[in-house]
């Protein structure tokens, strides 16, 4: 199985073009669940947010992080929604607040989830973003944000692309 | 370290400093662990983490730990791909000696709950977001994701936030017609859809211990659409005398310290509290049955994890008796579990549904995630007893879904319309 987390590995700073969505957005918009049958972040970043409507998938062309008001992912387990949005192209999420499955299961496969109020209410739509997550701040033109670090743990998690890499390390396979 | 101390734990607390890995007997709200759970689920919905696991090449599945592989979401198979994935359960469950809930025998968390299988104070991860359910038994179900399942089936071990934790009290005595799911939507409606974000919820209350398991199920299971980690429902003889029943053996109480730190305490009073009901598109958004009462309904759903069991069954077939669903409504039952189905056929309550014009469908999930059997069309409104009402849940993103009790339900598939079931009951 093709991962695309896994080719993230040691992706500590990324640049460009922020998708701006508001609060309550919830698994089933990110991937409705007629989709849970598959587990290709390829095959899912085809559907990503189709939950909101049909065009878009296309709207997430050649946008690298999307930013969110509060709750985001929340609802269902299902990890095909981090996925998806790894799929579609997206390195990295930034929410005023997120649903907490969503919140592990992106961390557990490799996408970068920031809780920062301050920078989702100062972006514009399309606005280029620098997300740095070894210096903990997101960078807007001149503006910078800083965001709590992640517990090491979860830093060593991310920057390995998820959890698969470090288990199959760990155990030797 | 503060298992000896002053340090009071709470629910949540108690179950991670028992299970966390490095043995230290300790956990505090915010801290980072590796535990142990004592049991897990997998479903068809997120069996991938059946595939990841076999690339591992590992003979043991979840050294220590006991693995359940469930078909609920969508069973029997609507198409090629879904029934490979069940066919791929099958193989990994004969290979890896996982007990298997076969297409046909119901809703996962009905399953366990009926077979007893969550006791006071284990640590059960499931990849759904409804596996706190086991709250009602007094168990920490931990919602995870497939990544977190494959850890687990590969080491027996997991990484989990020591969470927060909320207390919600309630006293008083609900009125005939109004239930433990008019109780979650009145909390769901004050707290909102991230009010107890990240938070281990424990119900508590002489109105909480005066339901019964199947009702306490439903607290728990609402209790993911305030945003929390984990529920909890105050252990107490009806926790341990279904036990009792359904385990056959009486496990030893778990209860959370006296003096436990809670960042949400909150009392309620359900004396006097209406039928509620969740208008589209938040199961936050909550009203008393009074306020949406008369909109016109294309379906009725009463199925779910968060209902279709007996007692949803018996008040729906109590208030089908002898009337028929309203003429252009399709009125869906989804019994919970096999076992439901076959009580309610014993029972009657069956053919009474049947007879008044309702239609059963195979135990599981039924159409709640809109994968098959019931989905919505353009501009329809369903009224269902299930758990989430966001656009497009049950089929078209242009449909309303309103969510109710079992009674509420019932009541308004006979009317055609959003109904108070107590106009139907006592009489
Ligand atoms: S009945 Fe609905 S909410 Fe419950 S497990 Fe199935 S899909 Fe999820």
């Amino acid at each position: 199985m093709k991962d695309v987390a896994r080719n993230r590995q040691g992706t500590l700073r990324e640049t460009g073009k922020v998708h701006l969505l508001g609060d309550d957005i919830n698994t089933d918009y990110i991937i409705p669940a007629v989709y849970l049958c598959l587990y290709e972040p390829e095959e899912l970043g085809r559907h990503v947010l189709e939950g909101l409507g049909p065009e878009y998938p296309a709207r997430l062309e050649g946008v690298r992080f999307v930013f969110a008001g509060r709750n985001f992912g929340s609802g269902s387990a299902r990890e095909q929604a981090p996925n998806a949005l790894l799929g579609a192209g997206i390195r990295g999420v930034v929410a005023q607040s997120f649903g907490r499955i969503f919140y592990r299961n992106s961390i557990n496969v490799g996408l970068p989830v920031i809780e920062c109020p301050d920078a989702v209410a100062a972006v514009e739509e399309g606005e280029e973003a620098t997300i740095d997550l070894t210096g903990s701040v997101i960078l807007l033109g001149t503006r910078r944000f800083a965001f709590a670090p992640f517990p090491p743990n979860v830093q060593e998690i991310i920057l390995a692309g998820g959890i698969m890499p470090l288990l199959k390390e760990k155990l030797g396979r | 370290m503060n298992r000896a101390g002053s340090y009071r734990m709470t629910f949540a607390e108690k179950v991670l400093a028992r299970t966390r890995v490095d043995g230290s007997g300790s956990a505090r709200a915010g801290e980072m662990l590796q535990v142990r759970p004592d049991r897990s689920i997998t479903l068809d919905a997120d069996a991938e983490c059946l595939v990841r696991f076999e690339e591992l090449g590992l003979d043991t599945v979840a050294p220590g730990g006991r693995v359940v592989a469930a078909m609920d979401h969508y069973a029997p198979a609507e198409s090629v791909r879904s029934a490979n994935v069940h066919a791929l359960m099958r193989r990994f469950a004969a290979r890896h000696g996982v007990e298997l809930f076969d297409v046909g025998s119901g809703i996962t968390h009905q399953l366990m709950v009926e077979r007893g299988y969550p006791k006071p104070g284990e640590l059960i991860i499931g990849t759904d977001s409804h596996t706190l359910s086991y709250g009602c038994l007094g168990a920490f179900g931990a919602p995870v994701g497939a990544t977190d399942m494959t850890a687990y089936l590969a080491t027996g071990e997991i990484w989990m936030r020591v969470p927060e934790s909320a207390r919600l009290s309630f006293d008083g005595n609900l009125s005939p017609g109004v239930y433990g799911k008019d109780m979650v939507l009145l909390a769901l409606g004050d707290l909102g859809t991230d009010g107890a974000l990240y938070q281990s919820v424990e119900w508590t209350g002489q109105a909480v211990h005066d339901l019964s398991v199947s009702e306490r199920f439903v607290l728990a299971n609402l209790s993911v659409e305030m945003g929390a980690k984990t529920a909890y429902v105050q252990v107490d003889e009806v926790t341990l005398r279904y036990l009792a029943q359904a385990a056959g053996e009486e496990p030893p109480a778990f209860n959370p310290d006296q003096g436990a730190r809670y960042v949400i305490d909150r009392k309620y009073d359900v004396s006097s509290l209406p039928p509620m009901v969740a208008a589209p598109h938040l199961p936050s958004n909550v009203h008393a049955v009074d306020e949406t009462e008369g909109v016109t309904i294309d379906q009725a759903f009463l199925g779910t994890c968060a209902s279709g069991r007996l007692e949803d069954l018996e008040v729906a077939a109590r208030i089908l008796q002898g009337r028929k669903v309203a003429p252009g409504v399709r009125f869906l039952v989804a019994p919970a579990s096999s076992g439901a189905y076959l009580a309610a056929i014993e029972a009657g309550f069956a053919a009474t549904l049947v007879s008044a014009g309702a239609t059963l469908l195979p135990p599981g999930c039924g159409p709640c995630a809109g994968i098959h059997a019931g989905v919505l069309a353009d501009g329809e409104v369903c009224i269902s007893t299930g758990n989430r009402n966001f656009r497009g849940r049950m089929g078209s993103r242009e449909a309303e879904i309103y969510l109710a009790s079992a009674a509420t339900v019932a009541a308004s598939a006979v009317r055609g319309k959003i109904a108070d079931p107590r106009e139907f009951m006592g009489g």
